[in-house]
């Protein structure tokens, strides 16, 4: 249990080694660059902003031309695939494949210009498309829609609103325009959304008749093609078909492409790499010779970065120690078992300045808590080797993702541990199987008990162990007094306190309450009760002059004291609160039974063994993991509230070294 | 007579308070949850794992309103044969234990909910933040808890 130790190292350098300088801090990723020069006559800093974002550019639009391979050419991916993490690379054959950049930049253009000019031709197929819909009702039309008429003759074309009869469209003319002589009414087509229709007319008489219809609602088409429409369709959709055949083309030239995706990945790092170099590079003074850099570094990685630095290059790496008043990011060392509960403190909060790292003693607390509160045998088992599995099967996986799923595997592990202790096994399966398909009942007695028999002993069980943690975080809070070497806070905030809550254990055992839960009377030696008498009083009493030693009043400090003193009641309502280490425990089994009890209810016939096999394994992959997510949610909630309330309070910050912060792809180290 | 007989009623109607009631509450809790996460997944799909686990946490009490009613059930005999004579002041005896978890589950159910949907919020907008936005639900669960609890220890304790 550890909070790394920072040093500040400040490195002035010639600027001729600058580069080569940066990418070597890069590459090994141990610095956190904090400058604390001010800009000078001397010292400027450069301005990179415009490089640094023509590299995020470059980065996002190879992102992008990903994302669109991804569309056309698929990668298979399996559904654990994202467990995978990213790929280890040759530093040789990464060098190799970027030194091409300019010619995969290319590739990353090309796709990207493929895939607009595809949406091109999508939104002209559907242009043509409505063209089409629109030309459809006239499609019985022989002769071009721009039609000219003869010598003494016109023809009107279009429509009018509503299903029309020919009868009706002659009796509107005859009444609008009744001097109309010779004209003839062509209902093309006639549906709910219009009718479509030609009139020819005489020369003379067609603004006449046009207005008369025009009265009821006629309309000219508003697109109008000089093409007979039959003939017109059959082009377009020769052009639909042409455009399709492009775009079939445009895709498999994209799919084409696929195989350049392992290089476009590495180069989207690249670009991501490099705009990471120039923003810090964007913070540096330099003068007009040297430059200068400076950040926290962890004390154990100190040595090798100045041997690699002063042997390599013109430097002078200077090693300091914090000053009293700064605040360094924080890293956490932990060893293989409690690291994996870092993720947990990390989501809480870094240990702050001056505080602990808590994750040891957390993490096993977090394993035996979260076993009690699922405790059951084979849940336990799956987890574990679930969890086990994927760990083995992908080496490279994420960090943050590898310390989940080993922290589950230990829980998987404690799981299995109480659920061999309180005898469940997918709860009583192994009663209800032997009862139903054999005959006679068989089953694997509990090491320890089984709660739903005598509940009331799990309960005080629940709290014993809650009063173990909850002590444990007022043993680390004495801790951290005494290496402070606050040793009256240690005694009036930590002594205090344990005396008073030991004198009322020790107080309240031996009653009839505790005998009646219990169902034992407990019976201490006369000492033993003035004993707790005596560690309570003087507990009470020390809390009540001291809590409020800070204010000179006297008044008020027996006031806050009286008040703090009613924190006992917060300690009640903490021991309580580990009541959930039984509820949910019940919960697990009891769910369990009542999936094994639906499961059988068919009885002893092939029918009956189908059944019970599709709800055992419905209902227990449900029951699974719906009490996963409650023991997870509530382990939480035991160490957050109950156990880190006693001691703790985080917010450090976390240590964000400068390195090479890559998406796809890990370059090795040489 | 038919007043002697009513034992198993009462009981039964305990068993079917404890479920429904808290069954109620949950449904409520996660409906509202729901739809405070289908409002951040139509944003960002890639948040679905963290506001389902958000979404799930009030669907608890109605679990534990399961349990309690099964644990009833078998009780009284109603599953797992042997169905034993109950006196109605029993059955009430087993109606009033199943009261907590049935009133507690729906009520907390709810408000579980609602802080769920709060606490998704937390996640749309600083996701790192998981953790602690997942404590505020859980807070409200804790009376759900001792609910549960204060009702297995009445319905085992009471002798049948």
């Amino acid at each position: 249990m550890a909070v790394l130790q920072m040093q500040r190292i400040s490195i002035c350098a010639l600027k001729k080694n600058r580069k080569a300088i940066l990418e070597k801090l890069q590459s090994m990723g141990v610095m956190e660059v904090s400058q604390f020069l001010e800009e000078d006559e001397d010292f400027h800093r450069m301005d990179t902003a415009n490089a640094r974002s023509s590299f995020e550019k470059a980065a996002s639009s190879v992102d992008r031309a990903l994302d669109i391979l991804q569309i056309y050419a698929p990668e298979k991916k399996s559904m654990l695939s994202s467990l995978a993490g990213k790929d280890l690379i040759d530093q040789q054959r990464y060098r190799q494949i970027i030194g091409d950049k300019d010619g995969l930049l290319r590739t990353a253009n090309q796709i990207q210009s493929l895939d607009r000019e595809r949406a091109e031709q999508k939104s002209e197929i559907l242009k043509l498309e409505n063209s089409i819909e629109s030309l459809t009702p006239w499609l019985p039309l022989e002769v071009p829609m721009d039609y000219a008429g003869t010598k003494h003759t016109e023809m009107l074309l279009g429509t009018m609103p509503g299903e029309c009869s020919l009868e009706q469209i002659y009796s509107v003319i005859a009444e609008k325009a009744p001097e109309a002589q010779g004209f003839e009414v062509h209902v093309i087509f006639a549906g709910q959304e219009g009718t479509y229709l030609t009139v020819f007319c005489l020369r003379g008489e067609a603004r006449q008749i046009e207005e008369a219809l025009r009265s009821k609602g006629f309309a000219r088409p508003s697109q109008i093609l000089q093409q007979i429409p039959a003939k017109a369709k059959a082009e377009m959709e020769a052009e639909i078909q042409k455009r399709e055949q492009k775009i079939t083309e445009i895709e498999q030239k994209l799919s084409g492409l696929g195989g350049s995706r392992e290089n476009l990945r590495l180069l989207a790092d690249y670009y991501r790499v490099r705009a990471d170099k120039y923003e810090v590079l964007g913070t540096l003074p330099q003068s007009e010779r040297a430059f200068f850099i400076s950040g926290y570094v962890p004390v154990k990685y100190v040595g090798k970065l100045k041997n690699a630095l002063e042997n390599k290059y013109d430097c002078v790496v200077d090693v300091e120690e914090l000053k009293e008043d700064e605040e360094a990011p924080v890293l956490l060392e932990n060893n293989s078992f409690s690291q994996s509960a870092e993720g947990v403190l990390e989501s809480y909060g870094l240990p702050a300045k001056g505080e602990v790292d808590p994750t040891t003693i957390m993490s096993a607390f977090y394993v035996f808590l979260f076993g009690l509160m699922l405790s059951d045998a084979a849940y336990g088992a799956i987890v574990s080797i679930a969890c086990g599995a994927a760990l083995k099967k992908f080496p490279r996986m994420g960090e943050g993702m590898k310390k989940s799923l080993k922290l589950f595997f230990w829980c998987g592990l404690s799981t299995l541990f109480w659920g061999i202790m309180f005898g469940g096994y997918f709860g009583d399966v192994v009663n209800v199987v032997s009862r139903t398909f054999l005959g006679r009942e068989a089953e694997i007695p509990a090491l320890w008990f089984i709660p739903l028999n005598d509940p009331m002993k799990l309960l005080i069980y629940s709290m014993l162990f809650g009063l173990i943690h909850l002590f444990t975080g007022l043993g680390i809070k004495g801790y951290m007094c005494i290496k402070d070497n606050r040793y009256l806070d240690f005694f009036c905030d930590v002594v205090l306190w344990f005396l008073l809550l030991i004198g009322l254990i020790i107080m309240f055992l031996p009653t009839d309450i505790f005998a009646s839960v219990a169902g034992t009377k407990i019976v201490f030696p006369a000492f033993v009760n003035l004993l707790g008498k005596a560690f309570a009083i003087v507990g009470a009493v020390g809390i009540l002059f001291m809590s409020g030693r800070e204010n000179k009043n006297f008044g008020l400090r027996i006031a806050l004291g009286a008040y703090d003193l009613y924190n006992i009641t917060g300690w009640l309502s903490d021991v309580l609160s580990y009541s959930r280490l039984l509820a949910l425990g019940l919960a697990t089994g009891v769910i369990a039974q009542v999936v094994n009890q639906m499961g059988s209810m068919a009885g002893n016939s092939i029918f009956g063994v189908i059944l019970f096999i599709v709800v055992f394994i419905v209902g227990h992959t449900l029951n699974l993991a719906i009490n996963l997510l409650g023991a997870y949610v509530h382990t939480n909630r035991l160490q957050y509230v109950e156990f880190f309330g006693k001691f703790y309070e985080g917010g450090g910050r976390a240590f964000n070294p400068f390195k090479e912060n890559t998406k796809y792809a890990d370059i090795k180290e040489e | 007579m038919i007043l002697e007989s009513l034992g198993i009623v009462y009981a039964l109607l305990g068993a079917a308070c404890a479920v429904f009631l808290a069954g109620a509450g949950s449904a409520l809790g996660v409906g509202i949850a729901g739809q405070a996460a289908s409002g951040v997944v139509s944003e960002d799909p890639s948040k679905f794992a963290k506001v389902l686990i958000m979404q799930l946490l009030p669907g608890t009490q109605g679990i534990y309103g399961l349990l309690v009613g099964f644990i009833t059930l078998s009780k009284i005999g109603i599953i797992g044969g042997g169905a034993v004579e109950i006196t109605p002041s029993t059955g009430l005896l087993i109606l009033a234990a199943c009261l907590p978890i049935g009133i507690v589950g729906l009520i907390s159910g709810r408000s579980q909910g609602k802080t769920a949907a709060a606490a998704i919020g937390i996640v749309a907008k600083k996701p790192d933040q998981f953790g602690k936005a997942m404590l505020f639900p859980a807070m409200v669960e804790t009376y759900a808890i001792l609910a549960l609890l204060i009702s297995i220890l009445a319905v085992s304790g009471i002798q049948v």
